[in-house]
């Protein structure tokens, strides 16, 4: 898209007076032909945590991942904490610093170890000292409670501790916001909840979050908005108590259905 | 409730503890039991294979000991008919298999360099010594200067030694060492251009790795050493040595390209945003996280072109430089010590050197790949 059509989008306010965090203003996103993403329009404050939910493939991932770049948006616009993506690389970087992403299957650096996979973001994209970065990284391990596993490598560790792993590294970089794409959906039953319990604490700290889930309870217990995603498009928004007790839309509704059984 | 019970529940009361296997399943009787004589159809093909590795091996044992040749002044000793390896004739000539036609007097220097080299070579391959990354400097920077210093000659002293004197083992080494060490960098570099998302450097890496896979090594060889020398302007003299070290290297650099392109495509698509969300560019996500990875998948297939070359450096033989097998080439047609079994002799003799240095890639590279393993996968 050309700057004029991005003006004639753009808001009367900007985004970083507003205390956004993250704005999404009419984004566009094509696979080829395939139109995955539909005139998405979504703000979100400073510090809040927004849930998005909605059937395999309605563009979940997608959406998010275009927050951090990993995906390329066609129209629109989307500024994260003040900064607009655009193709100028400077300004991805420094998006890329500001968030942090942990994945469904907790992408980890095999051949690295637990405590060098948490430092090497640090060193190489910061240029912190090793020691410091160490330190910094045994902090984090240690909030999420696996300071012993440190010198281990990923695959001697369970899938919970590794997507725990996989939090830490992010935090490590000190981001401003966080976007979970399904965090626990790849783990055994009985290891979901320690991830769930470390996603908690980050959230009554006050981190910005985005978090792709289908974990109701942890929707109802931290999220202040709920959104329903189908068909590349936001079918329905609102907060946890009132999005579950009384969805609108009819595709909301059978979705809740089919998930709450 | 009957003798047999068939009631649908059941409460362990004990915990059952893991027990030993049986013997005749573990062990040194119960490997040989199932590995050699699982049946009668097993136990014969072991006693054939037994036979024909004893045969094998008591035939290279009588040529190369029972009844060889080891003292005499010349080939005479060893044309008595029922002779096998003349060991005098290598006695005599095997200055010339490791030097060439390398100044006698000046054969130190060749010597000092082989030594500076595996001198620097074991530290940097054996993990548990310290300071790798002086080492590797020293390795990769200071032994390239410091062999061409010594080997050339011209500076501090020392007498100039064309290459076209050099020769042996020497030679053989040199080529290895130097296509080793210049092709995978160069294959490294063509496997992410041949991947990369801009189409120019797409097509020259493509067209790079195609033209010179497709073209037969003897073939590159000739054209470095005949005419390359058209090409060139009439006072340009690039060293013909120093052509067929650019064959070779380029010539290992296009399959190397494509051994690591397809350690490159086994590496997950996480593992890349994985990289990116962090913040890390594209220089840094490819030298600090794909790179590792892939390489270490394709050690097997890196090696393998390494002892491809290492054995292809023969054929510079067809470009008149004498490399160790040239050497005995060469020498065994001395009339001095022409006799049935000298040829024989000599290319035992080439046979086992390479071996050697081939098998010891080999090996380390196995060794190598058991060291990295790091629980990859669960
Ligand atoms: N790289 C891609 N190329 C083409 N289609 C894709 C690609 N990635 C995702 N899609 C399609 O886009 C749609 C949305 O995908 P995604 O955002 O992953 O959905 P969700 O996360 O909600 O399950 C799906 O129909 C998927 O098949
Ligand atoms: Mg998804």
């Amino acid at each position: 898209m050309t700057p004029a059509d991005a003006t004639t989008l753009a808001p009367t306010t900007s985004a970083a007076d507003a205390g956004l965090a993250v704005e999404m203003l009419g984004v566009n996103k094509w696979y080829g032909d395939f139109h995955v993403l539909k005139d998405v329009d979504l703000r979100v404050k400073k510090g809040e945590k927004i849930v998005i939910c909605g059937p395999s493939g309605s563009g979940k991932s997608t959406m998010i991942r275009c927050i951090n770049r990993l995906e390329e948006h066609q129209a629109g616009r989307i500024v994260v904490d003040g900064i607009e993506l655009t193709e100028d690389l400077k300004r991805i970087d420094e998006v890329r610093r500001d968030v942090g992403m942990v994945f469904q299957h907790f992408n980890l650096f095999p051949h690295l170890t637990i405590l060098e996979n948490c430092t090497l973001a640090p060193i190489w994209v910061k240029k912190m000292p090793k020691k410091d970065a160490e330190e910094v990284a045994m902090q984090f391990l240690k909030r999420v409670r696996i300071p012993e596993q440190a010198r281990k490598y990923p695959g001697q560790l369970s899938g919970g501790q590794q997507q725990r792993v996989a939090i830490a590294r992010s935090l490590c970089m000190n981001p401003k916001i966080m976007l979970f794409d399904e965090p626990t959906s790849a783990l055994d039953p009985e290891m979901v909840k320690e991830v769930l319990d470390t996603m908690v604490e980050l959230a009554n700290e006050g981190m910005t979050m985005l978090c792709v889930t289908h974990e109701m309870g942890f929707a109802r217990q931290v999220a202040d908005r709920v959104i329903f995603m189908d068909a590349g498009q936001i079918i329905e928004m609102n907060e946890p108590n009132a999005f579950f007790a009384d969805p609108k839309h009819e595709r909301t509704k059978l979705f809740l259905s089919q998930i709450l059984h | 409730m009957s003798a047999i019970d068939t009631s649908s529940v059941f409460v362990r009361a004990e915990m059952a503890e893991a027990r030993a296997a049986p013997i005749s399943t573990t062990g040194l009787v119960g490997w040989v039991r199932t590995r050699l004589f699982g049946s009668v159809f097993d136990g014969l093909l072991t006693l054939l294979g037994m036979a024909i590795a004893a045969s094998v091996i008591w035939s290279i044992f009588d040529f190369a000991v029972v009844r060889a040749v080891w003292t005499g002044e010349d080939g005479g000793v060893c044309r008595t008919p029922t002779a096998g390896a003349c060991w005098p004739y290598v006695t005599a000539y095997w200055k010339q298999f490791l030097f060439g036609r390398y100044p006698a007097e000046e054969r130190w220097r060749a010597i000092l360099v082989f030594a500076v080299f595996f001198g620097l070579l074991a530290p940097l391959a054996l993990p548990k010594i310290p300071f790798k990354r002086l080492n590797a400097l020293l390795f990769f920077v200071g032994m390239p200067i410091f062999a061409y210093v010594m080997l050339c000659g011209g500076w501090f002293g020392l007498e100039p030694v064309e290459t076209t004197m050099w020769g042996g083992l020497l030679v053989t080494l040199v080529v290895a060492v130097t296509g080793i060490v210049c092709s995978l960098p160069l294959g490294i570099l063509l496997a992410l251009g041949r991947r990369s998302k801009m189409p120019i450097v797409r097509t020259l890496s493509v067209v790079f790795i195609e033209f010179w896979r497709g073209v037969p090594m003897i073939t590159v060889l000739f054209m470095a050493a005949n005419m390359l020398p058209l090409f060139m302007p009439d006072n340009v003299d690039v060293d013909k040595l120093l052509r067929a070290l650019i064959g070779v290297t380029i010539f290992t650099a296009a399959y190397l390209a494509e051994t690591v392109r397809g350690g490159l495509q086994a590496i997950p698509k996480g593992q890349y945003e994985g990289a990116m969300a962090l913040g890390l560019g594209y220089w840094q996500t490819m030298g600090l996280i794909i790179m590792p990875q892939a390489l270490k998948l394709v050690i097997p297939g890196i090696v393998n072109s390494f002892i491809s070359l290492f054995k292809d450096t023969t054929l510079v033989l067809i470009v008149s430089i004498f490399d160790l097998l040239g050497m005995i080439q060469s020498s065994r047609s001395d009339p001095v010590w022409a006799a049935p079994s000298t040829g024989t002799t000599g290319y035992l003799v080439a046979a086992a050197t390479f071996w050697i240095f081939c098998f010891g890639m080999s090996r380390y590279s196995m060794w190598l790949e058991r060291r990295l393993a790091t629980g990859h996968k669960r």
